[in-house]
């Protein structure tokens, strides 16, 4: 899928996990566990919700690759 | 309206589960309260028949009010009623909540009673042990109609004398609050005030010798205050009832600062009345990380397992084996509790934590643990949690490890006796035979009461933990 795609994917996803957080304030470097506050609960969900909507399974030896918002776009970019 | 912790004395209905004409009995989920901390479920604490919702929706009223009023005869029951017992006598739901049995819905709590079946005696093949529709009507094909008359609903003992009956103990208000925020009883009380009357006293006597909890009467301090401020999330989603509410009677101000005096005041008789001590051990992980990783490589997503789980069903097992971390201290001695109901630490937006029980977390597969950790944190995060959740621990666990905290040293929940506390899970130098590698580890804490427990017991339970996690295909 295009960054565009992906990009968007991320944010719909982060809605349903953490709707708490102001994804306009959010840079894309943000770190998701340190930044955004999730926790290995709310981030298993995040790659759960991803796998659901975009069908892209992130197995766990990748989940370092996806850390930030910009390197899970990427990741999304380059798989879905 | 139950206490639902110690230092709650209001409460506000924000849903009604039942309505007027609805057959609920003990422990049946019977509205939705918004308190200052949380929005919790409520049970019935009374079998029969649903007369009168006393209390409006968005009405907030004091701990001890009586919410509805429920007539306790199933001759009012539309269909077949066998042997109504002969009196018909409403009362109000009492202000304290008994344990909860089997979760039973009211719908197929109905048609138990209108089959004549006693759901006390069969078994729950629901979610939770919850009795379904299906169980009931198997039970009801299964039981010969001649060999036994067709047992009504079995009433179970009722600890509450007559007194009650003919209207409202007597007490002082001050007492009746006393009881309500202590979650005592006033009609098991023997006043001996003016004509009978509880006072203050009687209260304080009460509430200083009763049972542990998970026996009739008991309520430990439900308060969503834990150990420790911080955790592993500061925000959470608002519940639904309190955002429509927010800015009209418990503005978000008001709300944190009762939290926060909620918070001081558990944690400040924790500090006073236990005397603490604190040890930390460094726990291999590398055996169960290695094991998980490779379970949750052939997983899909929803299956896979975070190291919590593992270390939580660690934490639960090792339990059983020094029983001297799990229980409660009440009445000047400790009683240890055969079961072990953990508490875990989940942060809220106010930047409090509430710390609901996982039942009988000894006893769950890693799934089903996973499944109810995953469930159990949402509906926190959401302000969903039922009372005995919140009055059940025996030991918590803060896992402060998603923040990036190294360990924890937390303070005990009082009543409970023990506080296990979990930092970072991350690869560590680790040296061993002469030989030094990388492997993933966890620094473990516990702070445990010293008039339970001395810091051998408390290094056997940490040593324990880190013995199970090392064959985690056995947990």
């Amino acid at each position: 899928m295009n960054e565009q795609d992906a990009r968007e994917a991320v944010r719909a996803a982060l809605r349903k996990v953490a709707p708490e957080v102001e994804l306009d304030d959010v840079d894309g470097g943000a770190r998701l566990r340190q930044d955004l506050e999730l926790d290995s609960l709310d981030f298993l969900r995040l790659v759960e919700v991803i796998d659901t909507d975009t069908g892209v399974d992130i197995p766990e030896r990748d989940y370092p690759a996806v850390a930030t918002v910009d390197g899970l776009v990427g990741y999304l970019g380059s798989h879905g | 309206m139950p206490s639902l912790g110690a230092d709650m004395d209001h409460g506000k209905i924000v849903e009604w589960l039942v309505k007027p004409g609805d057959y609920v009995r003990r422990g049946d989920l019977v509205a939705v309260v918004d308190t200052d901390k949380t929005v919790m479920d409520i049970e019935s604490f009374q079998e029969g028949v649903v007369a009168e919702l006393l209390v409006g929706l968005n009405q907030t009223v004091p701990v001890g009010t009586p919410v509805a009023r429920i007539t306790q005869t199933p001759a009012e029951v539309p269909g077949p009623t066998p042997e109504a017992p002969p009196a018909s006598v409403a009362r109000p739901v009492a202000a304290v909540p008994p344990p909860a049995p089997a979760p039973v819905a009211p719908p197929v709590r109905h048609l138990a009673h209108r089959l004549g079946v006693d759901t006390d005696r069969i078994h729950g093949t629901g979610r939770l042990g919850a009795i379904t529709r299906a169980d009931v009507e198997h039970a009801a094909a299964s039981r010969s109609d001649s060999a036994r008359p067709a047992a009504g609903p079995v009433r179970r003992g009722r600890a509450e004398p007559d007194r009650e009956e003919s209207g409202r103990v007597r007490a002082a208000p001050r007492a009746r609050r006393l009881a309500a925020e202590l979650g005592v009883d006033l009609s098991t009380l023997d006043g001996t005030g003016p004509d009978g009357a509880v006072t203050v006293r009687d209260v304080q006597r009460a509430a200083d010798t009763r049972e542990v909890p998970g026996a009739p009467l008991a309520e430990p301090p439900a308060a969503p205050a834990a150990p420790e401020q911080g955790g592993q999330r500061q925000t959470v989603a608002e519940p639904p009832a309190q955002a429509q509410q927010a800015g009209t009677e418990t503005p978000a101000t008001d709300r944190t600062a009762a939290l926060r005096r909620a918070i001081g005041s558990l944690m400040s008789r924790s500090k006073q009345t236990i005397p603490h001590y604190y040890l930390s051990a460094t726990l291999d992980l590398r055996a169960a990380m290695d094991w998980m990783q490779h379970v949750n490589a052939q997983r899909p997503v929803a299956a896979r397992l975070v190291p919590s789980a593992l270390l939580l069903k660690a934490a639960a097992l090792a339990a059983r084996d020094v029983p001297e971390v799990n229980g409660f201290y009440v009445d000047d001695e400790f009683r240890p509790s055969p079961a072990v109901h953990l508490g875990v630490a989940v942060a809220l937006r106010q930047g409090g934590l509430v710390a609901p029980a996982l039942h009988d977390a000894d006893t769950l597969t890693l799934d089903e643990l996973m499944a109810q950790l995953r469930d159990l944190v949402g509906r926190a995060r959401a302000g969903r949690l039922q009372r005995a959740e919140m009055a059940d621990p025996t030991l918590t666990v803060t896992n402060l490890g998603d923040l990036g905290v190294d360990c924890v040293f937390g303070v005990i929940y009082p009543p409970q006796v023990a506080l296990l506390g979990l930092g970072r899970v991350q690869e560590q130098p680790w040296a061993e035979n002469g030989m030094l590698g990388v492997r993933y580890a966890v620094t473990a804490t516990l702070s445990a009461d010293h008039r339970v427990s001395d810091g051998l017991r408390g290094g056997r339970y940490l040593a324990r933990i880190g013995e199970l996690l090392q064959t985690p295909e056995e947990l």
